[in-house]
């Protein structure tokens, strides 16, 4: 018998035809969601970006 | 010396008076009539909703801060408006009912020579029947919508979390109550905030959690959706709300429209025709928004509240209210200057402005039942337009009548919006959104409507850091601490 392969943030495809039909993210993805270096990264340009709509809208 | 009367102490309002009180000086008078105490960063009601903050953190009392910038507060609701004034008088007026505890119920007329109408929403429970009665909540939902509801809210889920500790599962439905609502992203904020706190307390296993929607898909948000660049491709809005829902295992049920709430269940009625029941055991639906109720009447004292308010109760401006079908839909529809056709010295600004159509495709069941979101007219738009009405009003009281009126449309202005879940620092995340522009403007982006440099949807951290951030500044302008005019709308 071929071993299981268990790959968790896969597993919610298979709970809802919905999901199945939409992309979900893989570990990479959700690890740069808490990493701190990046996400101050991330923070710096989505607040230059805001900035800018925000000086845009006035 | 002449008078400017701002109707409403929230978002739109509270900019509008604060701007004109500091513009116009002793020279001339600003009069806040608003029936709350406290002033309400509505947005951080979500983190009240599920226990993370006190209402005493999302409130603050208005009389001091009004005391400090020379405006004139009366703790009342607007009940009607005369704008050519009466007979024997021609100064318009507008008459108030008391709510403070020491005055309720009370009434008294104020005369005004500028009006800005910034009432916002009456939270319309009532039109669903089971929901609430006129815009009082139910006994069978929660809501966010006021600091209040918030703690309530917070209550039913503490509740909710105990029985799920005791062995016994629990069906989370989170969405709109009706198929004419808006403030979508409230409810998504709120679904997911429940999520991670149901994840924290160690009982997602046992709670089974749905969400409810008028939108025709998923990520609508009442604005027809937006796109936005991710990995090199520009996507919809819908793949972005999906994936989210499909990490987090919460189902979603999507252009419905609640008919009916019981005590444990829902009816509804789908875009396909279809009905159904839906049970639960803790749901927080919004309810549909409608004007304030405000009637407005002639110098003969007739009622003209037809002529100064559209049937939806929100007040008239200077929008295309004769665009037509879906087809003829112009981003030059939308309002620019806000101010009442018929009478030129009142404005509206904010939620209480009427907007000439629906941003989303409008959309019907077989059966004829409208099910489509309304225009959202969030915080950013509500207090970009306020400061822009306070301009107008200020440079007609100081440079006549001639004076050239501010604009602020809403298809030429963005809007930034942050759907947390978690708040600690580290722990949680969020979906940070900009939206450039709110309507989209087709004949400008063909393609998206929109600017898709500045329109963006991302997840992490960094959002939820200027989430904690927007609470902090927003407060502090409000309370108009040093330096307040610096921090933007
Ligand atoms: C739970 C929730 C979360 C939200 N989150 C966000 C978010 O993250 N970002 C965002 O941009 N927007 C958000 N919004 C939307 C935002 O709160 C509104 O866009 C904004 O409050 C609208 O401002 P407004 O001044 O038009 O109305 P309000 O802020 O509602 O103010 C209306 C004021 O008028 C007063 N009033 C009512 N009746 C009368 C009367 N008869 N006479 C005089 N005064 C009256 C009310 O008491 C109130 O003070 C959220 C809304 C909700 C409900």
């Amino acid at each position: 018998m071929s071993e299981k392969k268990l790959v968790e943030e896969e597993v919610n495809f298979q709970k809802n035809d919905a999901f199945s039909l939409t992309m979900i993210p893989g570990a990479f993805a959700r690890k740069m969601r808490t990493c701190v270096i990046w996400q101050f990264i991330r923070f710096l340009v989505i607040n230059i970006k805001m900035i800018i709509v925000v000086g845009k809208s006035h | 010396m002449a008078r400017l009367v701002v109707l409403g102490g929230g978002v739109a309002g509270h900019t509008t008076a604060t701007f004109a009180a500091k513009w116009l000086g002793s020279q001339h008078e600003v009069v806040v009539v608003t029936p709350n105490a406290k002033w309400n960063w509505i947005p951080s009601n979500i983190w009240v909703g599920v226990g993370q903050m006190t209402k005493e953190e999302v409130t603050f009392d208005l009389a001091p801060v009004y005391a400090k910038a020379g405006i004139t507060y009366h703790q009342a609701k607007a009940v009607s408006i005369n704008p050519e004034g009466k007979e024997d008088s021609d100064k318009p007026f507008v008459t108030i009912e008391y709510t403070s505890a020491d005055k309720a119920g009370q009434t008294e007329t104020i005369e005004y020579d500028y009006l800005v109408n910034a009432t916002g929403p009456k939270l319309n429970f009532g039109a669903t029947p089971g929901l609430g009665e006129g815009s009082q909540l139910g006994e069978h939902t929660v809501s966010v919508c006021t600091a209040d509801h918030a703690v309530h809210a917070s209550e039913k889920l503490q509740e909710a979390i105990e029985k799920m500790k005791a062995g016994t599962r629990q069906k989370f439905l989170i969405g709109t109550g009706h198929g004419m609502c808006t403030c979508q992203g409230a409810a998504f904020e709120y679904i997911f905030n429940i999520e991670h706190e149901l994840k924290k307390a160690g009982v997602r296993e046992m709670a089974d959690i749905k969400w409810i929607s008028n939108e025709s898909f998923l990520g609508d948000f009442g604005m027809g959706g937006l796109h936005m660049k991710v990995g090199g491709y520009v996507v919809s809005s819908k793949l972005f709300a999906e994936s989210l829902f499909a990490e987090r295992d919460v189902e979603w049920m999507i252009g419905a429209h609640v008919s009916k709430v019981d005590a444990g269940k829902i009816e509804y009625e789908l875009l396909d025709g279809t009905t159904g029941e839906e049970e639960f055991d803790f749901a927080m639906l919004i309810p549909p928004f409608a004007g304030v109720g405000l009637k407005a009447y002639n110098k003969a004292g007739e009622d003209i509240t037809d002529t100064v308010f559209a049937p939806n109760g929100f007040m008239k401006v200077d929008a295309n209210y004769n665009a037509g079908a879906y087809e003829n839909w112009k981003a030059s529809d939308w309002p620019r200057t806000y101010q009442n056709p018929t009478y030129k010295n009142m404005f509206a600004a904010g939620i209480a402005f009427a907007p000439p159509h629906i941003i989303s495709k409008p959309m019907s069941s077989p059966n004829g039942t409208p099910i489509n979101p309304t225009p959202p007219r969030t915080g950013m738009p509500s207090g970009i337009i306020g400061k822009a009405v306070a301009h107008s009003v200020c440079d007609l009281m100081t440079k006549g009548e001639d004076a050239k009126l501010h604009e602020a449309s809403m298809a030429e202005m963005g809007a930034a919006c942050v759907a947390s879940a978690g708040k600690g620092i580290f722990n949680g995340t969020a979906a940070a959104m900009t939206v450039y522009p709110v309507v989209p403007d087709f004949e400008k982006y063909p393609g998206t409507g929109r600017d898709t440099d500045y329109t963006f949807g991302e997840i992490g951290l960094a959002g939820h850091w200027i989430k904690h951030i927007l609470h902090h500044l927003f407060i502090y302008k409000a309370k108009l601490n040093p330096g307040w005019t610096l921090i933007p709308e």
